[in-house]
């Protein structure tokens, strides 16, 4: 029996604007296990960030629920919130504006040390020599301890997110497109860094992400949303080798492999995202969609378990006599 | 040794189908406190029809020689302190500002990386597409109109939306708003900075394959700066890698992507996840960018590099390959000299 560490269960998160009320999060379930790392891949605007926020009770879900650990996180009171803070972190996409600019290295890594009380009666010193442990663990030279934000580059400020998220210890954490914001050769880094962390600390992640390649090589499953919805949700070999949902065929015939003549094929895509306001009864990705047929006007189309751990949510897909090429 | 030209050997043989000349190009930007050495020498010919991507991460001095081909480097703090850059035989770093004006947007067009940023918000996207036409073209206001809705047409959007501002226009329908606007005057070189890399993957591929079909169309020359090298596989057929301003290596895409040269192609590579080979470890290059204030007076790329050697720290040439296949790296003055490179997956056998 797995050890299942956070599960979700028909979570929605709608917000209210001028227009109408747009779905951002509609209607999504999954599980994750200890250890393990699940990624949440889409395009901007399926709602791959509400879902990383709202799982960690950054924002108040419209319905639906997570258990962390077999616990509400919605019914739990402050004193319960402050306790779960320490177990779940998050790592922002943007270095450059999720750090404080006038906090220094220190500052922001002793922060959560002294909030959550990490180290009880600590000295100065006793945190000075955490977020010097801290640092190192990241990779961080120990003489930018004083250093501000500014005066480091992406790759730099994206492991001060990272040793601050570590700083408590915690057993769960959402990456938010964690390396989108750095160029090819840091990004490496800090991918190789996020999994020797985990390994080492048996950490749980949920990697949200529009790059397929980082997605494949950083997680054991993956859900890919389209307007608020899971639309493909499978291990991340079984989702590569054998992707079902039309959207992620086109999504994984759209990554453009850095090799001569590799190229040439695409699943060709009519039009852009429709919008997450008010959306109709119907698949949301009928309108783009090369296989559509009048049964797609039917309805929201269920997620179908087609083989062990592999569902997907399209109704040409689940039909027994129309299979797709 | 760094005024050899890059490209000049066989793949060069009529000078008349150069449209794009840049020879020693040395951009620096003066600062109060610092220099900051942007291009150190980029030598780059583009002939007529040709696509050429540069690539390169942050601060390699890739958008600087960009711009320096339409002499849009801000001064101050910018300097161009030596080099030539001729489009279609002009010195471009000679003309006066109204000789610019002329070129820009009728020789050369440049499509901005951001085009949330690159468009006027209170202009209808019509009224600017017509704009650079009127100045070029001298068209009647309804014949340049039209041949703005004929260009919104082309780029893939409804005639009618001309009327339309470009806030209600999507990210990727901005950017095909943008590439309209460079594409009006027929450019015999297209600049594209980045022009996909603030766009979603599926919409990266269609605003790509569009590039592609309207360049082949127009016959343009395309110079293209990414820093992704599928981007490059997707649409180029030369390369010029670049490295703390300097073009380190340059070659057809089977030369540079098969048999690449430079340890730091090598690194590239290798830093980026394979999608067929899922289980096999990123191998980063290790360290930073260095200081573009304080460059090492050898090999910029040596402190980080698993090749280097002593012969790294002195000033070195460039080495030719055969074909246009060059690298410049110290190393391969030793006749045994090779980097081991194998692809994701054939490397373990």
């Amino acid at each position: 029996m797995a050890d299942t560490l956070l599960e979700v269960k028909n979570l929605k998160k709608y917000f209210k604007s001028p227009t109408g009320v747009v779905h951002a999060v509609d209607d999504v379930s999954f599980t994750i296990n200890r250890g393990e790392t699940l990624g949440i891949v889409g395009e901007s605007g399926c709602g791959k960030t509400t879902i990383g926020k709202t799982v960690i009770r950054l924002l108040e879900p419209t319905s639906g629920e997570v258990l962390f650990e077999g616990q509400n996180i919605y019914d739990m009171n402050k004193a319960e919130m402050h306790k779960l803070r320490k177990k779940v972190q998050i790592i922002f996409q943007d270095p450059f504006s999720s750090l404080n600019p006038r906090r220094t290295v220190f500052d922001t890594i002793a922060e959560p040390l002294r909030y959550h009380k990490i180290i009880p009666n600590a000295t100065k010193g006793d945190i000075e020599a955490r977020v010097l442990e801290m640092m190192k663990t990241v990779g961080l030279a120990e003489r930018l301890i004083n250093a501000y934000p500014h005066e480091l580059d992406g790759g730099r400020r994206q492991r001060i997110g990272i040793a601050r998220a570590l700083a408590v210890e915690p057993k769960f954490i959402v990456c938010d497109e964690p390396v989108s914001a750095l160029d090819v050769s840091i990004q490496a880094q800090i991918l190789n860094l996020l999994k020797e962390l985990q390994e080492e600390r048996n950490l749980t992640f949920v990697f949200v992400t529009h790059n397929l390649a980082v997605v494949n090589y950083f997680s054991d499953n993956i859900v890919v949303m389209y307007l608020g919805m899971v639309v493909e949700k499978a291990p991340s070999a079984e989702l590569f080798d054998h992707p079902l949902h039309p959207y992620t065929r086109a999504l994984l015939s759209a990554i453009l492999v850095p090799e001569v003549g590799a190229n040439q094929k695409r699943v060709p895509l009519r039009g852009e995202l429709s919008s997450p306001i008010d959306p109709p009864n119907e698949c949301r990705f009928a309108k783009r969609c090369g296989y559509y047929c009048e049964a797609c006007d039917n309805g929201i189309p269920p997620l179908i378990e087609v083989s062990r751990d592999h569902f997907v949510a399209c109704h040409r897909v689940a039909s027994p006599d129309s299979k797709l090429d | 040794m760094e005024n050899e030209i890059i490209g000049s050997s066989s793949a060069i043989k009529d000078d008349t189908d150069v449209v794009l000349d840049i020879r020693d190009l040395v951009v620096h930007y003066e600062l109060e406190q610092e220099t900051v050495e942007a291009v150190n020498g980029v030598s780059l010919r583009l002939k007529k029809g040709q696509t050429l991507g540069l690539v390169g991460e942050t601060g390699a001095g890739k958008t600087s020689t960009c711009l320096s081909v339409l002499n849009l480097v801000q001064t101050p703090p910018g300097v161009i302190k030596s080099g030539t850059v001729k489009v279609c035989g002009q010195n471009v770093l000679e003309m006066t500002s109204k000789q610019l004006e002329k070129i820009r947007g009728k020789d050369v067009s440049m499509i901005f990386q951001d085009p949330m940023t690159a468009l006027n918000p209170v202009m209808t996207v019509g009224d600017q597409i017509a704009e650079s036409i009127k100045y070029h073209e001298g068209l009647s206001d309804k014949e340049c109109i039209q041949k703005a809705i004929d260009m919104l047409e082309l780029v893939g959007i409804q005639g009618v939306r001309s009327v339309e501002y470009p806030h209600q226009f999507s990210g990727g329908m901005k950017q095909r708003v943008v590439i309209a606007i460079a594409l009006a005057c027929s450019p015999k070189i297209l600049l594209a900075d980045e022009p996909t890399s603030a766009l979603d993957v599926t919409i990266q591929a269609q605003v790509l394959d569009m590039i592609q079909d309207l360049r082949e169309k127009m016959g343009m020359a395309l110079l293209l700066v990414t820093h992704d090298l599928g981007v490059v596989a997707k649409i180029c057929d030369t390369v010029a890698i670049m490295y703390a301003g300097k073009i380190v290596e340059y070659g057809t895409l089977e030369e540079v992507f098969n048999t690449p040269k430079h340890p730091y192609t090598k690194g590239l590579f290798n830093s980026l996840p394979n999608i067929r080979h899922r289980e096999e470890k990123l191998k980063p290059i290790p360290g930073l960018m260095p200081d573009p204030t304080a460059l090492p007076e050898g090999c910029a790329f040596a402190p980080r590099c698993a090749y280097a050697a002593q012969a790294c720290g002195r000033k070195f040439g460039i080495h030719s390959f055969g074909g246009t296949h060059t690298a410049l790296c110290a190393r391969y003055e030793e006749p045994d000299f090779d980097i081991d490179f194998a692809r994701g997956g054939e490397s373990n056998g």
